[in-house]
Parts: structure tokens; C-alpha cells; sequence
């Protein structure tokens, strides 16, 4: 019988139907693969299972009768939980505050925090899942941050777990820890729902899969009888490419670039960046792998001037530049394309032509005395969404109201509009659906066979693997081994983003147990 | 080109903020009157008597114009602030601080020209009221605690500042503690015989049109709002946010200084304590209501400026204090903030999300459903 | 002889201090535990007013200053509520609603002021709340200075420090409150209401307010004058922060600016000019925020309005 049957559900924001007359049921027991592209409406349907938000049409029922899901409480009361693709944890307090909110134990009306502890020791032991319950949470890693989230879940003693996008932030090693709890859950009787866009997992992890498709329900396969190129192109509604073409490779003699030397950077007694140094040439994509919180956010803002380092240099084309700041770099033909678009490389609320300017405002093409040529902005805005197929109602609507891909096509098309010679690519494809990672894709390809030099910093492995001609992995502020994407398996590439190789082996073992284990189950 | 104006008229009348802005007035108009009206007096008779005040005759208008002239200035200089991402609630000490400078620059300033006193006085005004503005920003940044509470003991610290200089430096001969009467040469010339209309008027005026194309043509207007709507992102494009923000500030705070002086040098003469009946906190009020437009800042300012001077007709004719004025403030403005109560009538589908997030500007996310 | 002198001398301090700092302390501490549930509050001065205000109109109605607490209390709920609802509900910005806030209790203090004693600056006296007369400590050097009488809520001042402080610290109720205004998306998916957390939080608060503000006038003066609170509320905004969001912070705080402004009375009588003097607690209260900087920082989601739907 099915556990959860979600019928005939639909959801609407503004102008978007996020979600169109779904009909989703899962089996109890099961691990169910919800799988779709950015925008799918997969984690729309999840919240709603949640009660973070209510459908505007359809019903839930949940063992065989109907529920009414008005909010996050009355869904765990039913027993359901769900894990956040953004932490749903107060970074000040404790694991085990954390853990128990909402559900204390007490005496009287105090906060009984012994026996709050004592439990959440307790239920770690029994799931494996290892977590000091006094340690704050902010000083904890992501890895262990998704464990205090699966351990609220188990807390509140649900029998049907949703997980959105749990792997993104994991090293492969730290997947396969999560999996084998997953199974582990499994046996235990519970029910799991995985919110995915990454074929492999789904075909290892699940019993069955779902796909949507801008916002409806495309199909239901028992995992056992499918495959990722089936899979995939359920997903996308054709084809896809996976394979990049038409890539040239690096010339012999190509000079380089961009060149970082001996970057240290010390924080707050925090050692961020500790001695890294690359080279990008012409011509070249240099990829970087790594863990997130590595040091890829101080690379980046190191080498776009938005940070200085403690000691060491960045040299552009062989020069080294001195104090820079993002309009030197700038000047000096270096183009960003921020992490995370939100945060850097957007002003939500200014129009997209205002945007499109953003950090060539004082460039002489687009302002003379500090006077804004309206008429070259305005040519400029145009040229850029039309060359980069940007949709858009008006030049004149905000940033906020595209989609994510083609806010990404705004970032990407004002960076690669200004001729650079060195571009830097953070995350060029976050929370953009596959049609347009697809033309990103082909569009740094085209930059670099234009002959720029590319640094590329992305958390999915297969972009970094398939676009790069040169591949660093970064550990701990320093890159830990170079070499072509062919020299590392994925098993090599694994234990070097977890500071397990040779030349550290002795002085850290950081991950020593997520090694075992993953050896003791592969 | 006619057709175009009219175009732009009409996308004017139909911009949402207007609406709001018309319907909050409303509405705080007609819960004013039910507050008179609950408290035992007729709305009608106190609303007539305001209208009077402001806009029966020649005289009242000049003086409800004169009136507006410190709010246009305290409004642009709040408005100006919020665009550039800071709360400005140290006007009214800003405000101080210009006026004391005009004053001594129009009382010990000699055998100047008229037109080069006045800018003598008018600079040193600015650069006093954006100095103290500035001292406030970089306080801000030095603490990292919110600009609003170091603004607003700023304000403090300016009135006590002022009136010690006063009694203990700068007092003119006689029983009152005042500075020196300014010199001919530097007092506003008035627009209407014997009321506040003066000059400074015009200058206000000037000054809202100058930021209009300040923030819509220039480098700086875009990289100060830049900096208010998205620090982080003004910061990899280039913008030195701490700077930015600064001159932000220097120019809020140069603009109340402003407001400081035109009272001075077109209303008083001199330099006294206790000198604005509270110009400073208005402009917070005006600025909401404008919706940070300078344009739309000079209107409401001249409203503001109708509501004191009528309050005064109403206070004079009815047994309403003209107190009530603050309760009708208080209602515009958070009838402007919060367009929910405006547009009640409405079907409550989709609920507009906080403008002024506290004093952060926190960047807008921009992910998707 | 000179030390009992000395003694005495800083008990009259004390005392002073503590005079000026119960309504500080009382505003701080509304201020501290809206802030801790995420509500921005700049509307402590007008809630205080109507503290102020409402103790008046109660001990004239009543006849009975305690009763007239009660009103102070129910009146500074008012605006806190309706500062709730602005910002909780409606998600108007917390500075501008608070700012409203303050206007409007100005406005309608005022004007009530006028309607029921026709007079534009005072209301008539009324009674005040008796002191606590504690006539055995009276012969102790210091001790008998600062605590020989006080009023009586000083006391519940103290009370409600710790009550706060267990209420914060202690209880499931505090942890969620503080959840709420770390993170209210963490609140909101365990199952806990942020709105209903809030605004019992801002409740508190303009409870809190009322008592400060009443001790202004039936605690101490007897009478309501206009604007009396003069800025007290944001001096309290001002404690909060360095007292770092704690309640006991909040006292401490509290009590400085009253030694400070209690130190300047004292130096008014020394000749040194009387402006310098009175801007000396807000000049302290700078350099104390600057010796403090960055410690705690403060509830994270403070002044942001919480949607679900927005995420």
C-alpha cells in the first residue's frame, strides 16, 4: 500500500506554476528518488509534504487517509521530517539545542538539558552517527552539520525522512558515509524521499524514482529498470550532451595568465589560504576541486581584489599587480563571475541594464566625468541579451524578476563582454537548469579557445572534470595536486579533497573514519 | 517630444509607490479624523482650519513654502541616506551643527558681496552638518553597531555641543543666549514681504533637481544606490563601500546642515538653542512618505510643511493642540510602510515583503522556488 | 571620618543612579527580549510615554498608584502590539514602524493631555507609589545611603532581571524565543510559531516599557508631563547593546548610564559648563559601545521580517 499519495496537487507563485497537477506516492519502506531539473518544482512538491507551504489545489493522504498539512508541526506530528538543502540550524547554539528544538525535555517549564544531552548521545550511538552534543554548531563542518539534521529527524521519531539535495555539499567519501546511513534507516523501517539531480546517486541509492518536468509528474520507474541516459533524458525532455565539444588544446608555448604566488592569508588567527600557488595559461581551463570552505572563497576574492592576502602575489599577465582592488583587475582585463550571483553579482532590485554595468560603471565606455552614457548602456544591455539569449520582458525590469538561468546569463554575459584576458568562473552553473549550463558550458569553451585564461571553481566535480585542461585540488588553503582531470580517478580525487595523501598523511587524518568506513563498505 | 512627456506623466500616475503614497495619506487622513472625532472634536472643523492655515491667502502659502524650506532639505537628506543604504536619524543634530556654522559665518564673514556670503555661510553649513553625519558613519563602521543609535546620541551631543559654543564663545551682547545677528549680506532675500519664504526655498528646490540627476545620470548616484540595495555586490564591482558610504553620509548630513542654515540666515538671524521645532525627525517622516524620491521628497515636505502651518491656524481657532499634527505624522508614515494596511481591500494573495529591512539592507536572494 | 564621608558620599551616588537608571533598565530589558526574538524596537520611547501616561490616568481614576502600574503596563502593551502586528504581520520595516510608534504616543499623549486636564505641558498631581523605607540600614555608611529607601520597583526591577534571565536561559520557552531570533527558518521547521513567539516577546516588551515609563511619573513626580521620557528609550536601545542582548547586561548597563548621569549632576555644582556636563552620559555611551565592539553582535535575524513562504 502507498505510504504517502500526494493527488492532484498544484502550486502557484505569481506567474509560475511551480507545480502542475502532481500525482506522487511512495511506497513505505522505500528510498524514492524525486529526480528534476533546478526549477522542476521538485523541492516545491517537499515543502508542501512539510507543511511549509499549502497547495492551492489537490489533497495528501498519508496512510491511507487524508491529512491536512498546515505547517512543519502538524507534518511532524505525522511523523514526517525533512533535511534542507540550506541547514535549518541557529549557528550560536548547541548540537544538542538544535536537535531537540521544539521538542525539549523538561522539568517543569525548564529546559532539562542533561537528559536533552544524555538523548542525543544516545540516539547518535545507535545510528552510527557520530556528534559531540555539546559542540556548537557554527564551529562544525558541513558534513557533520547534516548529521545533526538527520539526528532531528530521528528525534522527533519520524518514520518518513525527505532529503533535499543532501549530496551537493559532500565529498565523495562523506556521500558514501550518508548512503550507508540511509540504508541503515532503510532496514530500520523508515521511508526516504532524496530530492536529486544527480543520475549515479539516484541508480545507487534508490528503489524508485520519480521524474518532474516543469512542474509535472513525467513518470514513475522502479530503478532497477532504468538507466542514467534513460533517466536523463526524462528529465530534460530530449537529449543531452554530456561530453563538451570541440575543445582545443593548450598551446605549448602559451604564456601565462594568471598566476597565483605563495597566497597566505591569516584571519582572525584563522589560516585560510596557506602558501597557494597556480598558473592559468592562455588558452587554458585550470579547474579546482575541493571541498567548499577550502579556500575557494578567499582565492577567488584575493585574485578579484575584493580581499588582500597576508603575504604572496598575483601576477596578471606576467606583471605583478600591486594592492589590487576590482576595478584594478578590472582595468587590467580580469573578469569575475561571482559564486554566488545573489550575494555578488547581482543588484536584485536594479533594472537589468543597471546591472549590466555593474563594475564597468566608470569604464570610459559607459561614462564620461562621471556622467553615465545612457545610450551606450542601453546598446550594451541590448547586445549582451541578445548575444547571451537572456529572456526578458523589458531592459528595464529588475534583476529580480528572471529566472536563475538568466540572471547567470546577465553575470556571465557582462564579464565576457568586456574582452577579457583572464577570466574567473566561481560556480559559473549553480541553480541553473540544464538547457543553460549546457550553453555556459560551450560559452567558456569558445572563451578559451579565444585564447583567455580560465580559472574555474565549481562544487560539481563533473564540470570541473569535464571542462578543465588542468585540474587543482585545494585542501586547507593550498593546492594539494595538479595534473589533467585522466590522471585522477574518482577514488584518488576523493581522499586528496580530504587532506588523505601522501605528503599529509602523517601530520593529519582528518577524515581517517569516513575512510574506513567507506572502505569497509565498498 | 510632447507625446513622450505625457507618456512619462502617465507612467508616473501609475507607478505603484504614488498609489501608495495617496492612498497612505488618505488613510491616515480619515483615522486621524476618527481619533479627533473619539476624542470629542469635529474632524471637520479641524481639518477646515488647517486648510485654512496653510492655503487661505497669499501670506499662508509663502508660509507654508517657507515652512516646507528645512523640510525639503532634511527630507532629500534622509532619502539620500536610504538610498545609500544608512538609517539617518542624526539629522536634526546635522541640522545643529549647519546652522551654527551658517551663523557664524554670516555674523563674522565682512564686507563680502551678497551672493558670496550667502555660499560662504551655505558651504560652511553643509560641510559642518556632513562632518558630524560623517563622524556618525565612521562610528558605524568603527563599532559595527547600528548607525541609528549613534545618530541619535550624536543629536544630543550636537544640541548641548552648539549651545555651550553659544553661551560660552559666541554669545551676542544682551539677556538671550544667541550668536551674533549675521550680517545683511548674508541673510536670504524673501520671496513674500514679511514671511519665511525666502530664497532658501529656491535652493531647496535646486537641490532636490540636482540629486534627481545626481542618482539617475551619474557614476556616484549608481554606485551609492548600488551600495544600498547590494553592498556585496557594489563591492566586486568596484565600489570602495566604506567610502561610499561615508560620502553618503557627508552629503545627507551636508544637505540637513543646510536646512539649519536657511533657517538662520532666512528666518532668525541668529544662532539660538532650541532653534527647530524638531525639522530633523520630520525629514525621516517626509522621506517615507516621498519614498526616497527627491521629487517626490519636495512634495511631501510641502505638505509637511501645510500640516505645521496649518496646525498652527487649528490650534489658534479649535481647542486641538496642534499636537495632533505628530499623530497624523505617526499614521503617515506607517501607512507608507506598510502597503498591507493600504491596500486591505484587496485579496491578500501575495504579500509584499519588508522594504526597509531594519537598518540593513540585507542583499535580496535570488533563488528560485 | 574621611572614609565614612567618602562612603556616604558614593552611596548618594548609588542611590542616584539607580533612580535614573529603573526606567532605563525597565526599557532595556523590553528592548533585549524583543530584540532576542528578532523584533527590531526603537519604539521602547513611546511605549515608555505611555507608560508614563497610562500610570497617571490610572492612579487619577483609580485613586490607587498600584492600579495605576497595571494601566502603565496595559498601555505600554498597546503600542507594542501594535508595533507586533506591524511588523510581524504586515512586514513593515522595524525602524520605521518603531519610529511610528514613538510619534504616535507622543501625538496622543499629548493630546489627551490637553482634552482631559486642558493644560499643554502637565497633567495634575496624583499620588505616588510609597518608597521602601528601610530605616534599620540608615546608620550604615554607603549601604544606608543607597539602599535606606527606594521605590518599590526597584525591586521588581530586579525581579524581572531574573526572571528574564532564567525565562532566556533556562526555559524551552527562552531557547525557542532565542532560536527565533537567531534563525527563525529553524524555528519555523521544528514546528514552532515565530509569529505567536513574537509577539508574546514584544508583549513583554511594552509590559516592560510601561513599568519604566511609570516609574517616570507615579514612581516618581506624581504627575505626567509632556515628552517626559526624553529620549530614555533610546538610551535603552543603547544599553541593550552593550549589555550584549543579556539581562543582566541590561542592568549593568543600565546602572552606568545612571552613575554617569548621576556623576553629572554632582559636576554641575563644580563650575564647569552645564552642556558639557549634560552630554556627557551620551558621549559615554559612545565610547562604552567602542570599548564593547563586536562582543556578541546579536541576534542574527534581528530586524528581518520572517516569511515561510519566501524562503
Amino acid at each position: 500500500m502507498d505510504f504517502v499519495q500526494m493527488r492532484g496537487i498544484t502550486k502557484i507563485f505569481g506567474k509560475v506554476v511551480a507545480n502542475d497537477r502532481v500525482d506522487f506516492s511512495v511506497k513505505k519502506g522505500e528510498i524514492h528518488s524525486l529526480l528534476g531539473e533546478n526549477g522542476a518544482g521538485k523541492t516545491t512538491l517537499m515543502r508542501m509534504l512539510y507543511g511549509m507551504s499549502v497547495p492551492d489545489e489537490g489533497s495528501i493522504i498519508l496512510n491511507g487517509s487524508p491529512v491536512t498539512l498546515k505547517s512543519p508541526s502538524s507534518a511532524i506530528e505525522q511523523g514526517i521530517s525533512m533535511v534542507h538543502q540550506h541547514f535549518m540550524l541557529a549557528d550560536p547554539m548547541t548540537v544538542t539545542e538544535n536537535i531537540v528544538l521544539g521538542y525539549e525535555p523538561r522539568k517543569g517549564p525548564f529546559f532539562d538539558r542533561k537528559k536533552a544531552e544524555q538523548q542525543v548521545a544516545e540516539l547518535s550511538a545507535r545510528y552510527g552517527l557520530q556528534i559531540d552534543p555539546k559542540a556548537t554548531v557554527g564551529d562544525l563542518s558541513v558534513g557533520n552539520k547534516q548529521r545533526v539534521e538527520i539526528l532531528k529527524a530521528l528525534y522527533r521519531k519520524c518514520d518518513l525522512l525527505i532529503l533535499d539535495e543532501p549530496t551537493a555539499v559532500l565529498t565523495p567519501l562523506e556521500v558514501k558515509d550518508l548512503f550507508a546511513v540511509l540504508r541503515s534507516l532503510k532496514e530500520d523501517g523508515k521511508t526516504i524521499i532524496i530530492i536529486t539531480h544527480k543520475l549515479k546517486e539516484i541508480l545507487e541509492i534508490s528503489d524508485r524514482v520519480t521524474i518532474l518536468r516543469a512542474g509535472k509528474l513525467i513518470t514513475t520507474k522502479n530503478t532497477a529498470e532504468t538507466d542514467a541516459a534513460e533517466l536523463a533524458r526524462l528529465m530534460v525532455g530530449r537529449q543531452v550532451q554530456f561530453e563538451v565539444q570541440g575543445a582545443k588544446p593548450v598551446a605549448a608555448d602559451a604564456p601565462v595568465l594568471l598566476e597565483v604566488k605563495d597566497a597566505e592569508l591569516r584571519r582572525r588567527g584563522m589560516q585560510l589560504l596557506s602558501g597557494l600557488s597556480l598558473q592559468v595559461h592562455a588558452g587554458e581551463i585550470f579547474g579546482i576541486c575541493g571541498v567548499e570552505g577550502n579556500g575557494q572563497t578567499e582565492i577567488i576574492e584575493a585574485i578579484t581584489g575584493i580581499g588582500q592576502l597576508s603575504a604572496g602575489q598575483v601576477l596578471l599577465n606576467g606583471q605583478p599587480v600591486h594592492k589590487p582592488t576590482p576595478t584594478k583587475m578590472a582595468d587590467r582585463g580580469l573578469a569575475h563571475i561571482p559564486e554566488d550571483r545573489g550575494l555578488r553579482g547581482l543588484v536584485a532590485d536594479f533594472s537589468i541594464r543597471d546591472n549590466s554595468i555593474l563594475g564597468y560603471q566608470r569604464s570610459r565606455r559607459f561614462s564620461r566625468r562621471g556622467v553615465l552614457d545612457k545610450k551606450a548602456i542601453e546598446m550594451h544591455t541590448r547586445q549582451i541579451v541578445s548575444d547571451y539569449r537572456v529572456k526578458v520582458g523589458s531592459i528595464d525590469d529588475t534583476a529580480a524578476s528572471l529566472s536563475g538561468g538568466n540572471q547567470q546569463k546577465v553575470v556571465i554575459g557582462r564579464a565576457l563582454s568586456q574582452d577579457p584576458d583572464v577570466i574567473i568562473a566561481a560556480q559559473p552553473t549553480r541553480g541553473v537548469d540544464i538547457g543553460a549550463i549546457e550553453y555556459i558550458h560551450q560559452k567558456l569553451i569558445e572563451m578559451k579557445n579565444a585564447g583567455k585564461a580560465i580559472l574555474l571553481i565549481s562544487a560539481e566535480l563533473d564540470e570541473v572534470l569535464g571542462l578543465s585542461d588542468q585540474v587543482g585540488v585545494l585542501y586547507r588553503g593550498r593546492i594539494v595536486a595538479t595534473g589533467a582531470p585522466a590522471d585522477f580517478d574518482e577514488q584518488t580525487l576523493g581522499l586528496l579533497m580530504t587532506g588523505y595523501h601522501k605528503d599529509t598523511e602523517k601530520e593529519e587524518r582528518p577524515c581517517l573514519e569516513t575512510l574506513h568506513s567507506a572502505f569497509a563498505k565498498s | 517630444m510632447l507625446g513622450n512627456a505625457a507618456q512619462r506623466v502617465c507612467k508616473v500616475l501609475k507607478s505603484k509607490k504614488l498609489q501608495t503614497s495617496l492612498l497612505a495619506l488618505v488613510g491616515a487622513i480619515v483615522v486621524s479624523g476618527l481619533i479627533l472625532a473619539l476624542s470629542g472634536y469635529s474632524p471637520f472643523v479641524a481639518y477646515g482650519a488647517m486648510f485654512s492655515g496653510a492655503f487661505g491667502g497669499a501670506a499662508n502659502i509663502a508660509d507654508t513654502l517657507g515652512t516646507a524650506t528645512p523640510l525639503i532639505f532634511t527630507g532629500l537628506a534622509v532619502a539620500i541616506a536610504m538610498k545609500g543604504g544608512a538609517v539617518n536619524i542624526g539629522a536634526e543634530g546635522q541640522l545643529y551643527m549647519g546652522a551654527f556654522a551658517a551663523a557664524l559665518a554670516g555674523a563674522y564673514g565682512k564686507d563680502l558681496p551678497m551672493v558670496l556670503h550667502i555660499a560662504l555661510c551655505l558651504l560652511a553649513a553643509f560641510i559642518a552638518g556632513g562632518l558630524w553625519a560623517v563622524l556618525a558613519g565612521g562610528l558605524k563602521i568603527k563599532l559595527g553597531v547600528s548607525e541609528v543609535i549613534i545618530t541619535i546620541m550624536l543629536n544630543y551631543i550636537a544640541t548641548y555641543l552648539t549651545d555651550y559654543l553659544t553661551t560660552y564663545h559666541f554669545k551676542a551682547e544682551g539677556m538671550v543666549v544667541k550668536t551674533k545677528r549675521v550680517a545683511e549680506s548674508a541673510m536670504l532675500p524673501t520671496l513674500y514681504p514679511h514671511s519665511r519664504l525666502t530664497v532658501g526655498f529656491l535652493i531647496a528646490i535646486l537641490a532636490a533637481v540636482i540629486l534627481v540627476w545626481v542618482l539617475r545620470r551619474t557614476v556616484f548616484g549608481y554606485e551609492l544606490q548600488a551600495v544600498g540595495l547590494n553592498p556585496f555586490a557594489a563591492e566586486s564591482g568596484g565600489v570602495k563601500k566604506g567610502r561610499q558610504f561615508l560620502l553618503t553620509m557627508l552629503i545627507s548630513g551636508g544637505l540637513a546642515g543646510l536646512a539649519g542654515a536657511c533657517e538662520v540666515l532666512g528666518v532668525h538671524g541668529y544662532f539660538m538653542k532650541g532653534f527647530s521645532p524638531g525639522y530633523g525627525f520630520d525629514g525621516l517622516a517626509i522621506a517615507v512618505l516621498g519614498q526616497n524620491n527627491p521629487l517626490g521628497v519636495t512634495l511631501s515636505a510641502i505638505l509637511y510643511g501645510a500640516l505645521r502651518s496649518g496646525a498652527t491656524m487649528m490650534d489658534r481657532m479649535t481647542k486641538i493642540p496642534q499636537d495632533f499634527v505628530g499623530i497624523m505624522q505617526a499614521l503617515i508614515i506607517i501607512f507608507v510602510a506598510t502597503p498591507g494596511l493600504v491596500y486591505f481591500y484587496r485579496r491578500k494573495k501575495k504579500k509584499t515583503a519588508a522594504i526597509h529591512k531594519g537598518s540593513e539592507t540585507a542583499p535580496a536572494t535570488t533563488e528560485e522556488v | 571620618m574621611a572614609l565614612t564621608e567618602t562612603l556616604q558620599f558614593a552611596g548618594t551616588m548609588f542611590s542616584g543612579a539607580m533612580r535614573i537608571a529603573i526606567p532605563i533598565c525597565f526599557g532595556a530589558l523590553g528592548s533585549t527580549i524583543c530584540e532576542r526574538a528578532g523584533i527590531v524596537n526603537i519604539g521602547i520611547e513611546g511605549m515608555m510615554l505611555a507608560g508614563s501616561f497610562g500610570g497617571v490616568v490610572g492612579a487619577l481614576v483609580t485613586g490607587s498608584p498600584w492600579i495605576g502600574l497595571l494601566f502603565a503596563m496595559v498601555a505600554g502593551m498597546l503600542f507594542s502590539l501594535l508595533h507586533g502586528v506591524l511588523t510581524i504581520h504586515y512586514g513593515t520595516g522595524h525602524i520605521i514602524s518603531g519610529l511610528g510608534v514613538n510619534l504616535l504616543a507622543s501625538g496622543v499623549t499629548t493630546v489627551l493631555l490637553v482634552a482631559i486636564w486642558q493644560n499643554r505641558g502637565k497633567s495634575e498631581m496624583v499620588g505616588t507609589l510609597p518608597t521602601i523605607e528601610l530605616t534599620f540600614l540608615k546608620k550604615i555608611p554607603f549601604i544606608g545611603q543607597a539602599f535606606g529607601s527606594f521605590s518599590p520597583l526597584f525591586l521588581l526591577l530586579l525581579a524581572a532581571v531574573a526572571l528574564l534571565w532564567v525565562f532566556l536561559y533556562k526555559t524551552t520557552f527562552g531557547l525557542r524565543a532565542r532560536i527565533v531570533g537567531e534563525s527563525p527558518q529553524t524555528a519555523d521547521a521544528a514546528g514552532i510559531s515565530v509569529p505567536k513567539m513574537q509577539y508574546i516577546c514584544v508583549l513583554l516588551c511594552g509590559l516592560l516599557c510601561g513599568l519604566g515609563g511609570a516609574y517616570l511619573s507615579i514612581g516618581d513626580i506624581g504627575m505626567f508631563s509632556r515628552d517626559m521620557v526624553a529620549g530614555r528609550g533610546y538610551i535603552a536601545m543603547a544599553v541593550t547593546i552593550f549589555g550584549a542582548w543579556n539581562p543582566i547586561g541590561a542592568l549593568g548597563g543600565g546602572l552606568l548610564f545612571g552613575l554617569a548621569q548621576s556623576l553629572q549632576f554632582r559636576l554641575q555644582q563644580s563650575g564647569i559648563p552645564v552642556q558639557l556636563i549634560q552630554m556627557l552620559p551620551y558621549v559615554i555611551t559612545i565610547l562604552v559601545l567602542l570599548l564593547v565592539r563586536r562582543k556578541g553582535g546579536g541576534p542574527a535575524a534581528a530586524g528581518k521580517t520572517f516569511d515561510r513562504e519566501k524562503h
